[in-house]
Protein backbone atom coordinates (compact mmCIF):
# COMPACT_ATOMS: atom_id res chain seq x y z
CA UNK A 1 0.00 0.00 0.00
CA UNK A 2 1.59 3.26 -1.01
CA UNK A 3 2.40 5.89 1.83
CA UNK A 4 -0.43 7.83 3.23
CA UNK A 5 -0.24 11.55 2.08
CA UNK A 6 -0.44 14.33 4.70
CA UNK A 7 -2.11 17.84 4.73
CA UNK A 8 0.22 20.56 6.55
CA UNK A 9 -2.33 20.29 9.41
CA UNK A 10 -0.89 17.16 10.28
CA UNK A 11 0.83 17.59 13.06
CA UNK A 12 -1.99 19.95 15.13
CA UNK A 13 -4.66 17.08 14.26
CA UNK A 14 -1.99 14.47 16.29
CA UNK A 15 -2.35 17.31 18.95
CA UNK A 16 -5.80 17.34 19.02
CA UNK A 17 -6.19 13.96 19.65
CA UNK A 18 -8.17 13.06 16.45
CA UNK A 19 -8.28 9.50 14.79
CA UNK A 20 -6.55 9.42 12.17
CA UNK A 21 -7.93 7.41 8.89
CA UNK A 22 -7.05 6.51 5.43
CA UNK A 23 -9.10 8.91 3.08
CA UNK A 24 -8.71 9.31 -0.72
CA UNK A 25 -4.71 8.65 -0.11
CA UNK A 26 -4.39 10.85 3.13
CA UNK A 27 -4.15 10.21 6.21
CA UNK A 28 -7.08 12.51 7.78
CA UNK A 29 -8.81 13.29 10.73
CA UNK A 30 -11.98 11.27 10.87
CA UNK A 31 -13.33 12.77 14.45
CA UNK A 32 -11.47 14.22 17.58
CA UNK A 33 -12.65 13.26 20.78
CA UNK A 34 -16.01 15.16 21.02
CA UNK A 35 -16.94 12.41 18.46
CA UNK A 36 -19.11 12.60 15.46
CA UNK A 37 -22.26 14.10 17.13
CA UNK A 38 -21.32 16.51 19.07
CA UNK A 39 -18.85 17.87 16.77
CA UNK A 40 -21.51 18.13 13.85
CA UNK A 41 -23.93 20.04 16.54
CA UNK A 42 -20.98 22.06 17.26
CA UNK A 43 -20.97 23.23 13.96
CA UNK A 44 -24.40 24.11 13.61
CA UNK A 45 -24.49 25.60 17.05
CA UNK A 46 -21.33 27.95 16.92
CA UNK A 47 -18.94 27.22 14.01
CA UNK A 48 -16.50 24.05 13.12
CA UNK A 49 -12.58 23.85 11.90
CA UNK A 50 -12.59 21.71 9.38
CA UNK A 51 -9.16 20.47 7.09
CA UNK A 52 -9.62 20.10 3.99
CA UNK A 53 -6.33 20.24 2.20
CA UNK A 54 -6.49 16.88 0.74
CA UNK A 55 -8.96 18.75 -1.94
CA UNK A 56 -6.69 20.06 -4.93
CA UNK A 57 -6.55 23.35 -5.65
CA UNK A 58 -5.61 24.06 -9.73
CA UNK A 59 -4.79 27.42 -11.30
CA UNK A 60 -6.14 27.83 -15.16
CA UNK A 61 -4.32 30.45 -16.58
CA UNK A 62 -4.67 31.26 -20.20
CA UNK A 63 -2.01 31.74 -22.79
CA UNK A 64 -3.41 34.59 -24.13
CA UNK A 65 -3.66 36.39 -21.08
CA UNK A 66 -7.88 36.77 -21.75
CA UNK A 67 -9.51 35.09 -19.32
CA UNK A 68 -12.29 34.44 -21.64
CA UNK A 69 -10.16 32.04 -23.21
CA UNK A 70 -9.56 29.94 -20.13
CA UNK A 71 -13.40 30.36 -19.59
CA UNK A 72 -14.78 29.04 -22.68
CA UNK A 73 -11.96 26.69 -22.93
CA UNK A 74 -13.38 25.52 -19.81
CA UNK A 75 -16.71 24.95 -20.77
CA UNK A 76 -15.83 22.37 -23.07
CA UNK A 77 -15.38 20.06 -20.07
CA UNK A 78 -18.01 21.76 -17.53
CA UNK A 79 -22.01 22.48 -18.33
CA UNK A 80 -21.53 25.79 -16.90
CA UNK A 81 -21.89 29.45 -17.94
CA UNK A 82 -18.43 30.58 -16.73
CA UNK A 83 -17.75 33.47 -19.60
CA UNK A 84 -20.80 35.46 -17.78
CA UNK A 85 -19.07 34.18 -13.94
CA UNK A 86 -17.51 37.88 -12.76
CA UNK A 87 -14.79 38.81 -11.12
CA UNK A 88 -14.52 37.49 -7.49
CA UNK A 89 -17.52 35.31 -8.05
CA UNK A 90 -17.78 30.91 -7.91
CA UNK A 91 -19.74 28.62 -9.43
CA UNK A 92 -20.38 25.19 -8.84
CA UNK A 93 -19.55 22.67 -11.71
CA UNK A 94 -19.44 19.33 -12.79
CA UNK A 95 -16.71 17.69 -15.32
CA UNK A 96 -18.93 15.22 -17.61
CA UNK A 97 -18.04 12.25 -19.52
CA UNK A 98 -18.57 11.65 -23.47
CA UNK A 99 -21.80 9.12 -21.52
CA UNK A 100 -23.28 12.35 -19.47
CA UNK A 101 -21.74 11.00 -16.18
CA UNK A 102 -19.97 13.24 -13.99
CA UNK A 103 -16.00 12.35 -13.46
CA UNK A 104 -16.04 14.91 -10.53
CA UNK A 105 -17.51 17.98 -8.75
CA UNK A 106 -15.53 21.34 -8.21
CA UNK A 107 -15.98 24.82 -7.42
CA UNK A 108 -14.51 27.13 -10.53
CA UNK A 109 -13.70 30.83 -9.18
CA UNK A 110 -12.98 33.63 -11.27
CA UNK A 111 -10.05 35.50 -10.03
CA UNK A 112 -9.16 38.45 -12.34
CA UNK A 113 -6.60 37.18 -14.54
CA UNK A 114 -7.03 33.37 -13.96
CA UNK A 115 -9.81 30.79 -12.76
CA UNK A 116 -8.87 28.60 -9.66
CA UNK A 117 -10.63 25.21 -9.58
CA UNK A 118 -10.91 22.89 -5.86
CA UNK A 119 -11.65 19.33 -7.14
CA UNK A 120 -11.90 16.26 -5.07
CA UNK A 121 -8.67 14.34 -3.49
CA UNK A 122 -9.72 11.27 -4.29
CA UNK A 123 -10.15 12.32 -8.37
CA UNK A 124 -7.50 15.14 -8.04
CA UNK A 125 -5.47 13.38 -10.09
CA UNK A 126 -7.51 12.64 -13.02
CA UNK A 127 -8.83 15.69 -13.12
CA UNK A 128 -5.20 17.27 -13.40
CA UNK A 129 -4.88 14.80 -16.59
CA UNK A 130 -8.26 15.76 -17.92
CA UNK A 131 -6.98 19.13 -17.58
CA UNK A 132 -3.82 18.51 -19.46
CA UNK A 133 -5.66 16.60 -22.08
CA UNK A 134 -7.49 19.27 -23.04
CA UNK A 135 -7.10 22.50 -22.30
CA UNK A 136 -2.76 22.46 -22.53
CA UNK A 137 -3.32 24.34 -25.91
CA UNK A 138 -5.44 27.28 -24.15
CA UNK A 139 -4.63 27.62 -20.42
CA UNK A 140 -1.25 26.43 -18.22
CA UNK A 141 -1.81 24.45 -15.57
CA UNK A 142 -0.99 25.15 -12.13
CA UNK A 143 -1.31 22.58 -9.50
CA UNK A 144 -1.25 24.56 -5.87
CA UNK A 145 0.77 21.58 -4.13
CA UNK A 146 1.66 24.33 -1.41
CA UNK A 147 -1.02 25.55 -0.28
CA UNK A 148 -2.98 24.56 2.26
CA UNK A 149 -7.26 24.72 2.47
CA UNK A 150 -9.56 24.77 5.62
CA UNK A 151 -12.77 25.83 6.09
CA UNK A 152 -14.49 27.43 9.12
CA UNK A 153 -18.26 26.62 9.00
CA UNK A 154 -21.58 27.45 11.44
CA UNK A 155 -23.65 30.51 12.66
CA UNK A 156 -20.90 32.00 14.49
CA UNK A 157 -18.19 31.41 11.92
CA UNK A 158 -18.63 35.36 10.64
CA UNK A 159 -17.83 36.25 14.13
CA UNK A 160 -14.08 34.30 14.31
CA UNK A 161 -12.98 34.91 11.31
CA UNK A 162 -14.01 38.50 10.85
CA UNK A 163 -11.03 38.92 14.07
CA UNK A 164 -8.41 37.62 11.61
CA UNK A 165 -9.84 39.06 8.45
CA UNK A 166 -12.18 42.41 9.16
CA UNK A 167 -12.21 42.54 5.44
CA UNK A 168 -14.56 39.44 4.43
CA UNK A 169 -17.54 41.04 6.58
CA UNK A 170 -18.96 42.65 3.12
CA UNK A 171 -18.75 39.03 1.25
CA UNK A 172 -21.95 37.05 -0.04
CA UNK A 173 -22.46 33.82 -0.07
CA UNK A 174 -20.38 32.29 -3.58
CA UNK A 175 -18.28 35.54 -3.52
CA UNK A 176 -14.38 34.96 -3.35
CA UNK A 177 -11.80 37.60 -1.97
CA UNK A 178 -7.79 37.99 -1.51
CA UNK A 179 -7.73 39.46 2.56
CA UNK A 180 -4.98 40.74 4.17
CA UNK A 181 -3.92 38.96 7.59
CA UNK A 182 -1.30 39.41 9.75
CA UNK A 183 1.66 38.20 8.26
CA UNK A 184 0.28 37.77 4.49
CA UNK A 185 -3.13 37.14 2.71
CA UNK A 186 -5.36 34.39 2.32
CA UNK A 187 -8.15 33.81 0.00
CA UNK A 188 -11.52 33.69 1.32
CA UNK A 189 -14.57 31.83 -0.58
CA UNK A 190 -17.94 32.12 1.48
CA UNK A 191 -19.03 28.67 0.45
CA UNK A 192 -18.77 25.38 2.07
CA UNK A 193 -19.93 21.84 2.45
CA UNK A 194 -22.36 21.53 5.46
CA UNK A 195 -25.03 23.88 4.73
CA UNK A 196 -24.29 26.67 7.32
CA UNK A 197 -22.76 30.04 6.72
CA UNK A 198 -19.52 29.65 6.62
CA UNK A 199 -15.92 30.01 4.64
CA UNK A 200 -13.26 28.28 2.71
CA UNK A 201 -9.73 29.73 2.89
CA UNK A 202 -6.75 28.83 0.93
CA UNK A 203 -3.51 29.83 2.28
CA UNK A 204 0.27 29.34 2.32
CA UNK A 205 0.82 25.41 3.89
CA UNK A 206 3.78 27.00 5.95
CA UNK A 207 0.85 29.79 7.66
CA UNK A 208 -2.32 26.93 7.90
CA UNK A 209 -1.04 25.69 11.08
CA UNK A 210 -1.08 29.36 13.26
CA UNK A 211 -4.10 29.83 11.43
CA UNK A 212 -5.79 27.39 12.26
CA UNK A 213 -4.66 27.75 16.04
CA UNK A 214 -5.49 31.15 16.11
CA UNK A 215 -9.45 30.48 15.08
CA UNK A 216 -9.33 27.37 17.66
CA UNK A 217 -8.37 29.54 20.30
CA UNK A 218 -11.98 31.32 20.06
CA UNK A 219 -14.75 29.85 21.98
CA UNK A 220 -16.51 29.50 19.21
CA UNK A 221 -14.43 26.97 17.48
CA UNK A 222 -13.98 23.77 17.57
CA UNK A 223 -12.06 21.11 15.61
CA UNK A 224 -14.31 18.92 13.06
CA UNK A 225 -13.23 15.74 11.25
CA UNK A 226 -14.91 13.89 8.54
CA UNK A 227 -17.55 12.10 10.19
CA UNK A 228 -19.37 15.04 10.67
CA UNK A 229 -18.44 16.37 7.80
CA UNK A 230 -19.88 13.90 6.13
CA UNK A 231 -23.28 13.99 8.11
CA UNK A 232 -23.59 17.63 7.84
CA UNK A 233 -23.06 17.62 3.94
CA UNK A 234 -26.35 14.48 4.00
CA UNK A 235 -28.82 16.65 6.02
CA UNK A 236 -27.96 19.95 4.15
CA UNK A 237 -28.62 17.33 0.81
CA UNK A 238 -25.32 18.23 -0.98
CA UNK A 239 -23.74 15.09 -3.29
CA UNK A 240 -20.96 12.97 -1.93
CA UNK A 241 -18.92 12.04 -5.10
CA UNK A 242 -18.35 8.80 -5.41
CA UNK A 243 -21.66 7.81 -3.53
CA UNK A 244 -24.24 9.98 -4.66
CA UNK A 245 -22.67 10.98 -8.38
CA UNK A 246 -20.41 8.83 -10.40
CA UNK A 247 -19.69 8.54 -14.16
CA UNK A 248 -23.13 6.62 -14.42
CA UNK A 249 -25.19 9.19 -13.16
CA UNK A 250 -25.65 12.78 -15.12
CA UNK A 251 -26.17 15.79 -13.45
CA UNK A 252 -29.88 16.21 -14.63
CA UNK A 253 -30.70 12.74 -12.67
CA UNK A 254 -28.52 13.83 -9.57
CA UNK A 255 -30.86 16.89 -9.57
CA UNK A 256 -28.35 19.25 -10.42
CA UNK A 257 -29.83 21.26 -13.22
CA UNK A 258 -29.91 24.15 -11.24
CA UNK A 259 -25.80 24.31 -12.03
CA UNK A 260 -26.16 24.18 -15.76
CA UNK A 261 -27.24 27.60 -16.73
CA UNK A 262 -29.38 28.73 -19.62
CA UNK A 263 -26.60 30.26 -22.22
CA UNK A 264 -25.40 26.23 -22.19
CA UNK A 265 -28.74 24.54 -22.97
CA UNK A 266 -31.00 24.33 -25.49
CA UNK A 267 -31.48 28.01 -27.35
CA UNK A 268 -29.01 29.15 -25.30
CA UNK A 269 -25.67 31.53 -26.75
CA UNK A 270 -23.53 28.76 -26.38
CA UNK A 271 -25.73 25.66 -26.34
CA UNK A 272 -24.13 22.10 -25.60
CA UNK A 273 -20.18 21.97 -26.49
CA UNK A 274 -19.33 19.81 -23.82
CA UNK A 275 -18.66 16.16 -23.10
CA UNK A 276 -22.34 14.13 -22.61
CA UNK A 277 -24.37 17.11 -24.04
CA UNK A 278 -26.28 14.93 -26.19
CA UNK A 279 -27.84 13.02 -22.92
CA UNK A 280 -27.47 15.80 -20.59
CA UNK A 281 -29.43 18.79 -22.62
CA UNK A 282 -32.22 16.22 -23.60
CA UNK A 283 -33.15 14.60 -20.27
CA UNK A 284 -33.36 18.69 -19.46
CA UNK A 285 -36.23 19.19 -21.75
CA UNK A 286 -38.30 15.70 -21.05
CA UNK A 287 -36.80 14.81 -17.93
CA UNK A 288 -34.46 12.20 -16.89
CA UNK A 289 -35.78 8.32 -16.05
CA UNK A 290 -34.22 8.19 -12.64
CA UNK A 291 -33.68 11.09 -10.04
CA UNK A 292 -31.60 11.39 -6.69
CA UNK A 293 -34.13 11.84 -3.85
CA UNK A 294 -34.44 12.72 0.21
CA UNK A 295 -35.31 9.76 2.08
CA UNK A 296 -36.88 9.37 5.52
CA UNK A 297 -36.53 5.78 6.84
CA UNK A 298 -39.49 5.24 8.86
CA UNK A 299 -38.37 4.89 13.01
CA UNK A 300 -34.89 4.77 14.22
CA UNK A 301 -32.57 2.43 12.42
CA UNK A 302 -30.59 4.69 9.57
CA UNK A 303 -30.51 3.19 6.30
CA UNK A 304 -26.69 3.55 4.50
CA UNK A 305 -25.44 3.07 1.29
CA UNK A 306 -26.23 0.15 -0.88
CA UNK A 307 -29.43 -0.42 0.85
CA UNK A 308 -31.84 -1.72 -2.16
CA UNK A 309 -35.44 0.29 -2.58
CA UNK A 310 -38.48 -1.52 -3.75
CA UNK A 311 -41.33 -0.13 -4.78
CA UNK A 312 -43.87 -2.65 -2.52
CA UNK A 313 -43.48 -4.38 0.78
CA UNK A 314 -43.27 -7.05 -0.58
CA UNK A 315 -42.45 -9.14 -4.20
CA UNK A 316 -41.05 -7.02 -7.04
CA UNK A 317 -37.37 -6.48 -8.03
CA UNK A 318 -35.27 -3.59 -6.93
CA UNK A 319 -36.59 -0.08 -8.15
CA UNK A 320 -33.24 1.60 -6.82
CA UNK A 321 -30.86 1.94 -3.67
CA UNK A 322 -29.50 4.50 -1.34
CA UNK A 323 -25.94 6.39 -1.92
CA UNK A 324 -25.80 7.84 1.23
CA UNK A 325 -27.36 7.44 4.52
CA UNK A 326 -27.14 8.08 7.89
CA UNK A 327 -28.49 9.25 11.30
CA UNK A 328 -28.93 13.05 11.15
CA UNK A 329 -27.97 14.41 14.37
CA UNK A 330 -29.50 17.78 13.91
CA UNK A 331 -32.77 16.28 12.59
CA UNK A 332 -32.69 13.56 15.13
CA UNK A 333 -33.49 10.47 12.84
CA UNK A 334 -31.92 8.89 10.06
CA UNK A 335 -32.09 10.60 6.58
CA UNK A 336 -30.43 9.22 3.30
CA UNK A 337 -30.34 10.00 -0.18
CA UNK A 338 -31.02 7.34 -3.34
CA UNK A 339 -31.53 7.02 -6.95
CA UNK A 340 -35.37 6.00 -7.61
CA UNK A 341 -37.56 5.93 -11.05
CA UNK A 342 -38.65 9.74 -12.14
CA UNK A 343 -42.70 8.25 -11.35
CA UNK A 344 -41.88 7.10 -7.32
CA UNK A 345 -39.61 10.62 -7.26
CA UNK A 346 -42.50 12.54 -5.78
CA UNK A 347 -41.88 13.92 -1.86
CA UNK A 348 -44.71 12.41 -0.26
CA UNK A 349 -43.95 8.92 -1.64
CA UNK A 350 -43.27 5.21 0.00
CA UNK A 351 -41.01 3.15 -1.18
CA UNK A 352 -39.24 0.29 1.00
CA UNK A 353 -35.63 -0.15 1.85
CA UNK A 354 -34.19 -3.65 2.58
CA UNK A 355 -32.83 -3.49 6.04
CA UNK A 356 -30.89 -6.77 7.28
CA UNK A 357 -33.84 -9.02 5.31
CA UNK A 358 -36.46 -7.00 6.31
CA UNK A 359 -38.60 -4.17 3.98
CA UNK A 360 -39.49 -1.09 5.97
CA UNK A 361 -41.42 2.05 4.88
CA UNK A 362 -39.02 4.80 3.63
CA UNK A 363 -40.38 8.04 2.48
CA UNK A 364 -39.15 10.27 -0.49
CA UNK A 365 -38.59 14.00 0.94
CA UNK A 366 -37.68 17.23 0.06
CA UNK A 367 -33.94 18.28 0.42
CA UNK A 368 -32.30 20.00 2.16
CA UNK A 369 -33.42 17.85 5.28
CA UNK A 370 -32.71 20.92 6.99
CA UNK A 371 -33.21 24.47 5.91
CA UNK A 372 -29.42 25.52 4.66
CA UNK A 373 -28.51 29.19 6.13
CA UNK A 374 -26.04 30.52 3.41
CA UNK A 375 -25.73 34.34 3.20
CA UNK A 376 -26.93 35.40 0.27
CA UNK B 1 -18.43 -9.62 35.54
CA UNK B 2 -17.18 -11.67 33.21
CA UNK B 3 -16.23 -10.63 29.97
CA UNK B 4 -15.87 -12.15 26.10
CA UNK B 5 -13.43 -11.69 23.28
CA UNK B 6 -16.66 -9.70 21.31
CA UNK B 7 -16.13 -7.32 24.04
CA UNK B 8 -19.13 -7.98 26.18
CA UNK B 9 -19.55 -8.52 29.84
CA UNK B 10 -22.13 -10.90 31.22
CA UNK B 11 -22.97 -10.09 35.26
CA UNK B 12 -25.26 -12.90 37.21
CA UNK B 13 -28.20 -11.34 38.27
CA UNK B 14 -30.79 -13.49 40.65
CA UNK B 15 -30.49 -16.66 38.29
CA UNK B 16 -30.05 -14.39 35.24
CA UNK B 17 -27.35 -13.72 32.79
CA UNK B 18 -27.52 -9.76 32.16
CA UNK B 19 -25.39 -9.24 28.83
CA UNK B 20 -23.91 -5.32 27.58
CA UNK B 21 -20.81 -3.97 26.02
CA UNK B 22 -17.81 -2.81 28.07
CA UNK B 23 -16.59 0.77 27.69
CA UNK B 24 -13.74 -0.18 25.34
CA UNK B 25 -16.26 -1.29 22.63
CA UNK B 26 -18.75 1.49 23.45
CA UNK B 27 -15.83 3.97 22.55
CA UNK B 28 -14.80 2.08 19.64
CA UNK B 29 -18.06 2.12 18.02
CA UNK B 30 -18.92 6.11 18.47
CA UNK B 31 -21.87 7.50 19.32
CA UNK B 32 -25.22 4.76 19.33
CA UNK B 33 -28.08 5.86 17.40
CA UNK B 34 -30.12 2.54 17.33
CA UNK B 35 -30.27 -0.58 18.95
CA UNK B 36 -32.39 -3.52 17.68
CA UNK B 37 -33.15 -5.77 20.67
CA UNK B 38 -34.30 -9.45 20.21
CA UNK B 39 -37.78 -10.50 21.17
CA UNK B 40 -38.80 -11.14 24.82
CA UNK B 41 -38.86 -15.14 24.68
CA UNK B 42 -36.23 -15.63 21.67
CA UNK B 43 -34.09 -19.23 22.23
CA UNK B 44 -30.47 -18.08 21.11
CA UNK B 45 -27.95 -20.48 20.65
CA UNK B 46 -24.23 -19.26 21.48
CA UNK B 47 -22.79 -16.98 18.38
CA UNK B 48 -26.63 -16.04 17.24
CA UNK B 49 -27.01 -12.12 16.27
CA UNK B 50 -28.68 -11.13 19.52
CA UNK B 51 -28.97 -7.62 19.04
CA UNK B 52 -27.70 -4.92 16.32
CA UNK B 53 -26.00 -1.65 17.38
CA UNK B 54 -25.95 1.56 14.67
CA UNK B 55 -23.31 3.77 15.79
CA UNK B 56 -23.21 7.07 13.62
CA UNK B 57 -20.28 5.29 11.73
CA UNK B 58 -21.44 1.55 11.13
CA UNK B 59 -24.04 -1.32 11.99
CA UNK B 60 -22.24 -3.96 14.42
CA UNK B 61 -23.69 -7.27 15.47
CA UNK B 62 -24.17 -8.58 19.01
CA UNK B 63 -23.16 -12.30 19.89
CA UNK B 64 -25.55 -14.16 22.04
CA UNK B 65 -22.51 -15.41 24.60
CA UNK B 66 -24.17 -18.35 25.49
CA UNK B 67 -27.56 -20.58 24.71
CA UNK B 68 -30.37 -20.00 26.17
CA UNK B 69 -33.64 -17.56 26.31
CA UNK B 70 -34.19 -13.81 26.10
CA UNK B 71 -36.28 -13.19 29.14
CA UNK B 72 -36.19 -9.74 29.33
CA UNK B 73 -34.96 -6.58 26.82
CA UNK B 74 -33.87 -2.99 28.15
CA UNK B 75 -36.59 -1.18 26.20
CA UNK B 76 -35.43 1.91 27.30
CA UNK B 77 -32.70 1.88 24.86
CA UNK B 78 -35.67 2.09 21.74
CA UNK B 79 -35.84 5.72 22.81
CA UNK B 80 -32.64 6.58 24.14
CA UNK B 81 -29.63 4.27 22.67
CA UNK B 82 -27.41 6.89 23.65
CA UNK B 83 -27.49 4.74 26.93
CA UNK B 84 -24.93 2.40 25.89
CA UNK B 85 -22.33 5.06 25.19
CA UNK B 86 -22.93 7.09 28.74
CA UNK B 87 -23.13 3.88 30.80
CA UNK B 88 -22.13 0.65 29.23
CA UNK B 89 -22.11 -0.99 31.75
CA UNK B 90 -24.94 -0.05 33.72
CA UNK B 91 -28.09 1.70 32.34
CA UNK B 92 -26.85 0.76 28.99
CA UNK B 93 -27.20 -3.26 29.32
CA UNK B 94 -29.39 -5.10 26.33
CA UNK B 95 -30.62 -8.15 27.58
CA UNK B 96 -31.02 -10.28 30.12
CA UNK B 97 -31.12 -14.14 29.58
CA UNK B 98 -31.89 -17.41 31.28
CA UNK B 99 -29.33 -20.10 30.73
CA UNK B 100 -29.37 -23.72 31.84
CA UNK B 101 -25.94 -23.50 33.94
CA UNK B 102 -24.42 -20.62 35.61
CA UNK B 103 -21.05 -22.27 35.54
CA UNK B 104 -20.63 -21.64 31.97
CA UNK B 105 -19.89 -18.58 32.76
CA UNK B 106 -16.51 -19.20 34.36
CA UNK B 107 -15.24 -19.82 31.06
CA UNK B 108 -14.63 -16.32 30.11
CA UNK B 109 -12.75 -13.78 31.08
CA UNK B 110 -12.12 -11.81 34.47
CA UNK B 111 -11.82 -8.08 34.77
CA UNK B 112 -7.98 -8.33 34.81
CA UNK B 113 -7.74 -10.56 31.84
CA UNK B 114 -9.74 -8.74 29.61
CA UNK B 115 -7.80 -5.63 30.50
CA UNK B 116 -4.96 -7.55 29.01
CA UNK B 117 -6.69 -8.22 25.95
CA UNK B 118 -7.45 -4.46 25.31
CA UNK B 119 -3.82 -3.09 26.01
Amino acid sequence: MPELKRTALHALHAELGARMVPFAGYEMPVQYKPGVLKEHLHTRAAAGLFDVGHMGQVILRPRSGALADAALALEALVPVDLLSLAEGRQRYGVFTNAAGGILDDLMITNRGDHLLLVVNAACKAADIAHLRAHLDETCTIEVLDERALIALQGPEAETALARLAPEMAGMRFMDVATVPVSGGEIWVSRSGYTGEDGFEISLPAAEAEGFAKALLEMDEVEPIGLGARDSLRLEAGLCLYGNDIDETTSPVEAGLSWAIQKARRRGGDREGGFSGAERILAELETGPARLRVGLRPEGRAPMREGVALYAAAEGGAAVGHITSGAYGPSVEVPVAMGYLPAELARPGTTVHGELRGKRLPVTVAEMPFRPSTYKR
Amino acid sequence: MKFTEEHEWLRIEEDLVVVGITEHAAEQLGDIVFVELPEQGTKVASGDDAVVIESVKAASDILAPLDGEIVEVNGTLDDNPALVNEDPLGAGWFFKMKIDDLSALDAFMDEDAYKDLID
